[in-house]
């Protein structure tokens, strides 16, 4: 079974980066009504100016489908360290990349709502001038 | 006995193979297979005689209108209705409800009213009076279910005023499958408050048991074709004649109408005055053919059947690790349709797993989600059962069961 390579079962069994930080910068959560997936991103940062922003630390948490759960995994894993515009530009593709899985059109949403999350936060981090 | 084997037959769909396996269809409660003398029915309107109703001064047009017609009669002979233009055509049950909602809730219901429904609905009929009781400033009275996903009678007698306008119920849940004594329901009701109208979703009902609109003592019954073998795109609201003639019509348009000129305008008579513009004949049709489907079978024996199928699938999901059911596992008194959920396995991942093999089953929250909040659950995986399916059919399900235990546990 594709979906369910040994990876993601992996991820979704002992999710990385799950829990959440003492004092983070912005904490941001996002449910996806339809199926109750719900994913709580905290995440701390580093330097200064827009360009040298980046990842310092990262958690998340909540609850949801294998597919979610291990793409929020593996989400925070990649980003870290990474600059807050190239997060900004991450899509479906990224994340179906990330997986190594081709997601069928009932499974986007849970693959992408971490990353949704993720970008949010990165948004209300520069709206608050970061 | 019911023959499976020549229901399945008559259900084109059911013949084809996806990547070499067959199809297990347990989502009927979502929407059912139509047999080919529904198909048929549908086809041959629009390749004999496909002109409008109620217009044409030929042929062809009076031969739409009377087959537009007699589905009607056909539906109304089958929910025991007393007049057949108490049964007036929709475009689902959402629909059905929005019509009460919209030409008898908001002109009849004031401040200082009570309303009352179920924590077990469907969003369609919950949410109107939700909105209603924003709307009009008014109490919406819950009646709350309990951990077998029962309403008690009892708690009426304090639900129920002098104030209360209106009861909302379903006549089956779309998830903990529980059949309302609705005959119970509308007595309890009208002894306290005879002024208090009863709605009730048969949704779920009418496609799986005998219903009598008459005996229930209800005042509008909502329901579905495309969940009782018919076509998508066709519902039915049948309301009592004097009611429906006292409220103002749902939409403008052609064929609701008598006489307009150009100060005033003259409805139509019931149904009709609530069925503007062009309907959707072929569903009618479609619909009717449907009805008789089912009549043929007889609704007493697609009971039987559907109890029995529950009973054995009931039976085969406790002995499953670590899965629990939605409500009471006494097959006698739910519907063909059961909720569950596996520890440690997100629904979802079920629903994944089960379409490798073609086992289609519905997952998430079944337009049901202030019933899954007060049972203090999350989303469900939701299996369901109709006149095409076997206890094999159970059996693919608890084998698919297994090997979604050995991917994730």
């Amino acid at each position: 079974m594709d979906i369910y390579r040994e990876a993601i079962l992996d991820h979704y069994k002992h999710p990385r980066n799950f829990g959440h930080l003492r004092s983070p910068d912005v904490a941001v959560q996002e449910s996806n009504a339809t199926c109750g997936d719900r994913i709580v991103m905290e995440i701390k940062i580093k330097g200064k100016g827009l360009k040298l922003n980046v990842i310092d630390d990262i958690r998340f948490s909540g609850e949801g489908c294998a597919i979610s759960q291990a793409s929020a995994s593996m989400l925070t894993e990649f980003v870290k360290g990474m600059d807050m515009v190239k997060i900004r530009k991450l899509s479906r593709h990224d994340i179906e990349h990330m997986l190594g899985v081709f997601l069928t059109p009932s499974r986007v949403k849970c693959a992408t709502l971490p990353l949704e999350v993720l970008q949010k936060a990165v948004v209300s981090l520069e709206d608050n001038g970061r | 006995m019911f023959d499976s084997d020549r229901i399945r037959s008559e259900f084109p769909q059911l013949s084809r193979k996806i990547n070499q396996k067959r199809l297990i269809y347990l989502d009927s409660t979502a929407t059912s297979l139509k047999p080919q003398a529904v198909l048929d029915a549908v086809k041959e309107y629009y390749t004999r005689y496909g002109a409008n109703v109620f217009r044409g001064i030929y042929k062809i047009s009076e031969e739409a209108t009377a087959a537009y017609e007699s589905a009607r009669e056909k539906i109304a002979r089958f929910i025991h209705a007393h007049a057949i233009q108490e049964v007036v055509y929709t475009r689902s049950t959402d629909e059905s409800i929005s019509l009460v909602y919209y030409s008898w809730a908001l002109p009849n219901v004031r401040e200082g009213d009570e309303v009352v429904t179920t924590i077990m609905e469907h969003h369609a009929n919950f949410v109107p009076w939700q909105q209603l009781a924003k709307e009009k400033n008014i109490e919406l009275r819950i009646w709350n279910v309990n951990e077998d996903g029962k309403l008690k009678l009892q708690e009426l007698d304090t639900l129920i005023t002098k104030k209360t306008k209106l009861l909302a119920v379903t006549a089956v849940s779309n998830v903990a499958g529980t059949i309302n004594p609705v005959r119970e329901i509308c007595r309890r009701v009208k002894r306290i408050n005879p002024k208090c109208l009863v709605l009730v979703d048969a949704a779920q009902a009418a496609p799986h048991m005998s219903i009598d609109v008459s005996d229930w003592g209800a005042d509008f019954v909502a329901f579905s074709s495309h969940k009782m073998l018919g076509p998508t795109g066709m519902g039915v609201l049948w309301g009592r004649k004097e009611l429906l003639e006292s409220m103002p019509p749902f939409n403008f348009g052609g064929d609701m109408i008598k006489e307009v000129h150009r100060d005033s305008t003259v409805f139509n008579d019931i149904p009709h005055k609530f069925e503007a513009g062009t309907p959707h004949i072929a569903g009618a049709i479609g619909l009717g053919a449907a009805v008789d489907y089912l009549a043929h079978l007889g609704m007493d024996a697609i009971r039987a059947h559907e109890e029995q199928i529950t009973s054995y699938a009931l039976r085969r999901l406790s002995d499953v690790r670590g899965l629990s059911i939605v409500g009471t596992t006494d097959a006698k008194k739910r519907g063909g349709v059961i909720a569950f959920r596996m520890q440690g396995i997100h629904p979802h991942d079920i629903a994944q797993v089960l379409d490798e093999d073609n086992i289609c089953i519905r997952v998430g929250f079944h337009c049901a989600q202030p019933l899954h909040e007060f049972l203090g659950i999350g989303p469900t995986a939701r299996a369901s059962f109709y006149i095409y399916n076997t206890t094999k059919d159970v059996d693919a399900l608890i084998e698919g069961l297994k090997k979604v235990q050995k991917v994730f546990v």
